[in-house]
């Protein structure tokens, strides 16, 4: 099913035959969503002149347990305000957020034990080391340091971090060590609800694809819901079952990537291809976006 | 798991974070180190140069424990600040512990840490001068230094919301409070001293009634029971700032959420 400009999603998606167990789409009437996202709205007041912007307006989006959920969308767009409002590291205008059935308002610290999030600038305590860091973590979240110490281990052989790196200050490592390293401290508190806002942005080939090959297999492998947030198009393609596009803050298209292909072929008589869906709903190629980002950076 | 474990366990995360960061600063830990030994000695030589026993004392006790209290302050005052250096105040927050669980961890920290600054100074003041607290109360000291050290933790967490609410002048504000308790508060002259209105702002400073009760046990060698007039101001400020500085510091909190501040890094 397609939604375009925030329709209401009420029929459930049927269930793909080569998919049996995981199931992809707005959840049926009676279910309850992992992350449920109702008219949300946040506005900021930005410069001298006191301008009031809506950074998220009216977004509605109902995520079901174990999928993969894509946001895409050009540079301010509004998709890290919209994670970081689920984060409870925003409040909301208007509207609500669940997680779980848990409102993200009225009951903070519930939702902050479902969740985790891993930001794009892998936020550490570049000074200590990715052992000091993890044991931070796991204490924050009440959990045995000794016991998080021995599983972040493991989950960072399987990204390629030997234990004898986890010694060394975090600033010694590339960017792309330092994601794995935020990836694990997020798995570490076994979040229901995992939030990566662009976990491979800046990352080299080899470190996009170990992390990537990464979120695949949290998705087989642990009872994990993830939203994505990315700029990457194939990327959004390989791991996401849906993918909402937002553009000024608004939702205006979500579906499964070959749905959002199929509609902007056979509506817009455009290529099927991601590239074509990101152009026909945001209204920039991604090289535009990309020069925004690095104008944005000077 | 109980409440009171977790956030016990959580209130010992900012501990062990803040005892590794010291760990990995060392060279910057040596150098405050170093900085305020020679503050120290440097204003007790003025005691030497006047030849004045007393105020030899006065200026030894003011620059002993006026570290020990700036460094508690301070430590509180900075923990948005240290966030927000590294980048992790958004972690932080958007972690499952409640902000008194953070303040718990960082005040126990920082007290731990400014003891043993104290020591070290104490001891290096001792080999320095030939000066002898021989009548002193060593109980009232203490029983100030800790009245004191919550007066302080209650001063700072509502100096902590400044760099909470102004992203790239709240660290400055915290360091002018600062530096207004040490005018004010007789650190190394009797209140006295001051002009009348200077006086009157000084009663709201809980570093007036701390050294005032620290110099009359260990030079006047008086009982706690002697300097009720010094206690029961501190008790009241402790018992005050400490819920109230929580409380701000939460409203401070759901303002930063609403206008997007804690993402900014100054």
């Amino acid at each position: 099913m397609i939604d375009v400009v925030n329709e209401p999603k009420s029929a459930p998606m049927p269930i793909p035959a080569s998919e049996p167990v995981r199931r992809v789409g707005p959840p049926p009437v009676g279910e309850q969503p992992a992350l449920l996202i109702e008219h949300a709205t946040k506005r900021f007041v930005v410069g001298r002149k006191k301008k009031s912007v809506v950074a998220v307006n009216d977004v509605s989006i109902s995520i079901r347990r174990g999928e993969i959920y894509g946001i895409l969308g050009a540079n301010g767009s509004g998709k890290s305000t919209l994670i970081r409002l689920v984060s409870t590291l925003l409040t909301l205008e208007g509207g609500r957020v669940e997680v779980f059935g848990h409102d993200v308002a009225r009951d903070e610290m519930a939702v902050k034990r479902l969740i985790n999030r891993v930001s794009v600038d892998a936020a550490f305590f570049k000074k200590l080391s990715p052992h000091e860091n993890l044991a931070y973590a796991a204490r924050l979240y009440g959990l045995d340091a000794r016991k998080a110490r021995a599983e972040a281990i493991t989950i960072l052989a399987r990204l390629g971090i030997g234990e004898k790196r986890l010694g060394r200050p975090l600033e010694q490592m590339s960017r792309g060590m330092q994601q794995k390293v935020a990836i694990a401290r997020a798995l570490l508190t076994s979040p229901t609800v995992l939030l990566l806002d662009e976990p491979t942005t800046g990352l080299d080939p080899r470190s996009k694809l170990d992390v990537q090959s990464f979120i695949e297999e949290v998705r087989d492998t642990h009872d994990a819901t993830i939203v994505l947030t990315t700029h990457d198009l194939t990327e959004a393609e390989r791991l996401c079952d849906r993918i909402g596009l937002i553009n000024d803050g608004r939702l205006v298209v979500d579906g499964t990537p070959a749905e959002l292909k199929e509609l902007v072929a056979r509506d817009y008589g455009k290529e099927p291809s991601m590239d074509s869906v990101f152009m026909t709903f945001t209204g920039k190629s991604l090289d535009d976006d990309i020069d925004d980002e690095n104008e944005d950076d000077d | 798991m109980s409440i009171a474990t977790r956030e016990l366990r959580a209130s010992f995360a900012f501990v062990e974070r803040n005892f590794n960061l010291t760990k990995r600063y060392w060279g910057w830990e040596v150098a405050w180190l170093v900085y305020s030994l020679a503050a120290a000695l440097a204003v007790a030589y003025i005691g030497v140069a006047q030849n004045d026993p007393v105020l030899l004392q006065t200026l030894i006790i003011g620059a002993i424990f006026w570290n020990f209290l700036s460094i508690v302050f301070g430590f509180i005052g900075e923990t948005v600040t240290w966030e927000r250096w590294e980048g992790t105040l958004e972690y932080t927050f958007m972690a499952p512990v409640r902000r008194y669980t953070q303040l718990i961890g960082s005040t126990f920290f920082a007290v731990a840490y400014a003891v043993i600054q104290m020591v070290v100074i104490l001891i290096v003041m001792l080999f320095f001068f030939d000066v002898e607290f021989t009548g002193g109360n060593f109980v009232t000291a203490g029983v100030f230094l800790a009245l004191g050290s919550i007066s302080f933790v209650g001063v700072g967490m509502m100096a902590a919301i400044l760099p909470l609410l102004y992203v790239e002048r709240g660290d400055q504000m915290v360091f002018v409070i600062q530096s207004i308790i040490l005018l004010f508060s007789g650190v190394y002259y009797a209140p006295e001293t001051l002009p009348d209105w200077m006086q009157v702002v000084g009663l709201f400073s809980p570093g007036t009634y701390v050294l005032e009760g620290i110099r009359g046990g260990l030079i006047d060698g008086l009982p706690v029971t002697a300097l009720l007039n010094d206690v029961w101001p501190l008790v009241v400020m402790g018992a005050i700032l400490i819920p109230l500085g929580v409380y701000v510091f939460g409203i401070a909190e759901r303002y930063a959420k609403r206008t997007g501040k804690l993402k900014r890094v100054g």
